[in-house]
């Protein structure tokens, strides 16, 4: 099986939000919530850095870890999935997360969250695969058609890569090697305990 | 003049164009046009945190990457169960050693039958509103701690996640009528609770638990007075990290919410130890006791044994035939 993981080669990211828009688009990811958005660093600085960050669906993720009801799974492509139906909107995973990957849409009183929105790599939720139940509540499972997350297919200039671990970082170290640098993967050490060299 | 300025143009044009030719093949592959550009690594050990800035509406989403999760994800399943579990169960195994070896503090003089008021209306009322959210509070904090690995295998997914949820409400609500509580609490008893002297005395003498010492205290003795600032101080902290986790992002990041977390389980799992040796003492602990929240009335005699001067200044101040006999029973509001 394979080991599912997102790549984003910062040297090529232009902050077009191509990937924004496809995954809000895609799953109809209600008002007020993003599972992926381009972060700039330094922007308008010289030295300016953009990078698209969504869930990174850590090995041993500290979200599964820290969630009180265990409403996590990962599925047989390493993919980090969550039960809507479980999760009880603690915002525990938020506090864990070092990506800042759980949303929550604001609902009734104070503060109080609804339940946990975030990346699903395209792969949906425990529902059956593509039914209906399934895209309310976590859009559209493309994983199960065949395909790739769509942010990454979308991407403009193909910064952001999704697939197996070993392929994409195939592709980007052989990148590196033509163009002569690279920036390293973005996340990869804090989400997956490794890094491309470059 | 525009064929003369055309024609100077064109010639500079072409003269670039061959400079490019010749000079940029060679360099271009090596040329790194985001050198100067920030790296992972060097942001991540000056910051422990990357930031920046995003185009859509939700600023906070403008942080990239904070990995010091891990250490409150460390804190979280290993710490605060190590903490709340010794404070919790060494607490009901010291009570439960105390009270087979010791047992209930008894009346040495037995009833008089005289009873005198130790708590109005307004105070039982305050104490029990907060007493009854407390147990509320405890029980689904205690949950979101304890409650995956403890309850989850027993009951399954759904149900947990369906107790978890109404647990949490009542959590999140419960809490405002606590935090009134508490404050009630500060301000109606405050009098009674500074610390003197007699303290010191009453410390020294174990507070009379063991053996058959009485030493003298006054409307509260030391021990009360220390519950009664675990309260006030214990129930403040939890109340402010609390809201600072029930409201998101209202002056605190999620380093602040990591923070608050900390404060809140950390005081909460000693607040509720306390809380255990709070209602021992005043239902199986101490003969006569419960009355006093109960009822609100004391048996004469046991105000005697555990606040003999606070019982001096209500006879002062009602006067010595004030008590006169009556029936326990007959207390009435």
């Amino acid at each position: 099986m394979a080991r599912m993981k997102f790549l984003c080669d910062a040297d090529r990211c232009i902050e077009c939000n191509a990937c924004v828009t496809a995954c809000k688009n895609e799953h109809e990811v209600p008002w007020g919530i993003n599972r992926r958005r381009v972060v700039t660093i330094n922007d308008g600085k010289p030295g300016e850095r953009s990078i698209s960050m969504a869930c990174m669906h850590c090995t041993d993720a500290p979200c599964a870890a820290v969630c009180p009801v265990n409403c996590f799974y990962t599925t047989a492509d390493a993919v980090v999935l969550h039960s809507k139906d479980l999760c009880i909107g603690c915002g525990y995973c938020f506090y864990a997360c070092p990506f800042g990957a759980p949303q929550y849409p604001k609902v009734g009183n104070f503060g109080s969250r609804g339940k946990m929105d975030k990346c699903t790599y395209c792969a949906g939720g425990p529902e059956a695969d593509g039914s209906k139940e399934e895209y309310e509540k976590y859009g559209a499972n493309r994983l199960a058609e065949g395909k790739l997350p769509l942010c990454a297919e979308m991407c403009s200039t193909k910064s952001l890569l999704a697939g197996d671990g070993e392929i994409i970082a195939q592709i980007y170290k052989e990148r590196v090697m033509k163009r002569g640098y690279g920036s390293g993967a973005w996340g990869w050490k804090t989400a997956y305990r490794e890094t491309i060299e470059s | 003049m525009t064929s003369f300025g055309r024609s100077i143009r064109l010639a500079l044009g072409a003269w670039a164009l061959l400079l490019l030719m010749t000079v940029v093949p060679a360099s271009a592959q090596q040329v790194n046009p985001t050198a100067s550009a920030v790296k992972e690594q060097q942001l991540l050990q000056e910051l422990n945190r990357i930031q920046g800035r995003v185009s859509i509406p939700d600023q906070r989403s403008g942080v990239l990457e904070q990995p010091q999760g891990r250490e409150w994800r460390e804190f979280r399943n290993v710490t605060l169960r190590w903490i709340g579990g010794i404070a919790i169960l060494g607490m009901i195994a010291g009570i439960v050693i105390f009270y087979l070896t010791v047992g209930m503090v008894r009346l040495e003089a037995g009833r008089s039958g005289r009873t005198i008021v130790r708590f109005n209306g307004f105070e039982r009322f305050v104490h029990w509103m907060t007493a009854s959210c407390f147990i509320v509070l405890a029980i689904s904090g205690l949950n979101i701690t304890f409650g995956r690995p403890l309850l989850l295998p027993l009951i399954g997914f759904e149900a947990f996640s369906e107790w978890s949820q109404w647990a949490k409400y009542a959590h999140n609500y419960l809490s405002f009528p606590f935090t009134i509580g508490v404050v009630l609490i500060f301000l109606m008893w405050i009098g009674g609770n500074i610390p003197s002297k007699v303290d010191i005395e009453w410390a020294k003498r174990g507070g009379g638990l063991i053996g058959h010492d009485h030493p003298p205290a006054y409307r509260f003795n030391g021990g009360q007075k220390m519950i009664y600032w675990i309260v006030v101080i214990g129930g403040g902290l939890v109340a402010a990290s609390g809201y600072a986790l029930m409201f998101p992002f209202y002056g605190t990041g999620i380093e602040g919410m990591q923070m608050a977390q900390i404060v809140h389980s950390i005081v909460a799992v000693l607040f509720v130890a306390a809380m255990i040796a709070h209602i021992y003492i005043g239902t199986i602990g101490m003969e006569g006791a419960f009355e006093a929240m109960g009822s609100g009335e004391v048996d004469v005699n046991w105000a005697r044994e555990h606040h003999s001067l606070w019982l001096d200044e209500q006879k002062a101040r009602t006067g010595p035939n004030d008590g006169q006999p009556q029936p326990a029973t007959a207390a009435a509001e």
